[in-house]
């Protein structure tokens, strides 16, 4: 028997609605099906399982709203193995924000301990301490269980909401939350280097005079190419801090910032980045952007990246310097592609240039190992045909 | 197909692409971009979308000619054209 879980999604989602059920009891699922849809801060998300047999029972009913790591179904699984992952490996909390199914849990309102500062940022934020399910010692309330309960109160849409099941007032807590939480436990570190890039925007030129209009490449898509490749040498920076330590990802899963028309945004994963061809890249990068700006995100999607790309570039900013989404240890941003005059063997000349910056977890990696990654990005980008 | 038609049709392109955009009050000589926060994705597939409804092939270096309403159906009217 497998449990089917809710998700966690993102470094601060506390709960999920459950919406609808794709799969009834009786059901064959395979690993990978999309089984269930769950409303988040995040909009609406397809469930994957990650277990492969029947849908043995359903526990929880569309329209409940459960904490992340409950049991929303069982499942029975074609043949017994040992140690079976049922759910995505959990993004880890913060020491000082353990996982709510990683310690017993007092249910809310069945203890009275409340930390003096979780009593005064209660009161300020116009909470009931004796609602918050306190993950403390002994059930206590802390601070972090307040701030979380703050977050993921549900508030009143502020403004149409910018794509269905989005709550924009909803989605800026979480935000704020999770933004918060990077400043407040990462030292990050912060480089920026200046790429040369004429070869990739001239070849980029060729190439799409040759591509059909459906098949077209934006130069977005050589960017995030260049940093998947760039992160084999330095495989520190593509990796998840678990509260103590680090964990490398063999794997590269590049989330791209994403935003929402209306603000807000959400940083999916491109699965295997490094390994796909340009045009398999383009094809799920246009893809994801549709779904996470009209609905239908995966939940793989959300919890997998193993580091994030953002580029400013659309209305001329020269450099973003990010903030690193727990638990992953990096971003990557970059600017606009702007004419600049450059030095191209001793004369000075016109040249499209973008800024390329990281920021970077110093508990992980340090600047010349940071550097190195934004070198190897370059170079890579010299060599577009080879991306 | 008549200008109106094309302005019909882009119109419904941009649509698809901006749902929660009121495409009544978009000024026609004013750059998409600006008016509806459009990026470079949404305007690759407003290429894209114009090609499916019109079969017109543009070319990538044709894309700056399609930034306002306007300009949009005056280039495909001209394309169109035999």
């Amino acid at each position: 028997m497998a449990d089917f879980l809710m998700p966690i999604l993102g470094a601060d989602m506390t709960a999920g609605t459950l919406i609808a059920w794709r799969k009834q009891p009786g059901d064959r699922v395979s690993r990978g099906d999309v089984i269930a849809e769950v409303e988040t801060e995040k909009g609406l998300i397809d469930v994957e399982v990650f277990a492969s047999g029947v849908l043995e029972r359903i526990l929880v009913a569309p329209g409940a709203t459960v904490p992340t790591g409950a049991v929303l179904a069982i499942i029975r699984e074609d043949a017994p193995a040992p140690a079976i992952v049922t759910a995505p490996p959990p993004v880890p909390a913060a020491p000082s924000l353990p996982a709510p199914s990683a310690a017993p849990v007092a249910p809310p309102g069945v203890r009275g301990r409340v930390s003096p500062l979780a009593r005064k940022l209660a009161a300020q934020l116009g909470i009931d301490p004796a609602t918050v399910r306190g993950t403390g010692v002994g059930g206590a309330v802390t601070r972090e269980d307040v701030e979380r309960a703050g977050a993921a109160r549900v508030s009143p849409p502020a403004a149409p909401p910018a794509r269905p099941g989005i709550d924009p007032a909803r989605m800026r807590q979480t935000i704020a939350a999770a933004m918060t939480r990077a400043k407040r436990e990462i030292p990050h570190y912060y480089l920026a280097h200046t790429i040369d890039m004429h070869r990739a925007m001239t070849w980029l030129g060729e190439e799409n005079a040759r591509r059909p209009v459906t098949d077209r490449l934006l130069y977005g898509v050589l960017l995030i190419k260049a940093v998947a490749l760039g992160l084999r040498e330095v495989p520190e920076l593509n990796a998840r801090w678990r509260g103590d330590h680090v964990e490398a990802s063999a794997a590269v899963h590049v989330g791209v910032a994403i935003s929402l028309r209306g603000g807000g945004l959400v940083a999916p994963a491109l699965h295997d980045a490094d390994r796909q061809p340009l045009g398999d890249l383009m094809r799920a990068f246009r893809d994801l952007t549709q779904r996470a700006r009209t609905g239908g995100l995966r939940s793989s999607e959300l919890s997998d990246p193993t580091i994030t790309v953002t580029s400013l570039g659309e209305r001329g900013i020269e450099s973003v310097f990010g903030i690193v989404y727990p638990p992953q240890v990096a971003i990557v941003g970059f600017g606009a592609i702007l004419t600049r005059p450059w030095v191209i063997d001793g004369a000075i000349g016109p040249r499209p240039v973008v800024t390329a910056t990281l920021s970077a977890d110093h508990r992980v990696s340090d600047g010349h190992r940071g550097g190195l990654l934004l070198a190897a990005v370059e170079r890579l980008l010299q060599s577009p045909e080879a991306l | 197909m008549t200008r109106e038609e094309v302005r019909a049709t882009v119109l419904h392109v941009l649509g698809d692409i901006a749902p929660e955009a009121d495409l009544a009050t978009l000024q026609p000589g004013v750059p998409f971009r600006d008016q509806l926060d459009l990026d470079s994705m949404d305007l690759l597939n407003v290429v894209v979308g114009l090609h499916a409804a019109l079969g017109v092939d543009i070319p990538e270096t044709d894309y700056p000619r399609l930034a306002t309403l306007d300009a949009c159906v005056e280039y495909i009217a001209t394309r169109r054209k035999p």
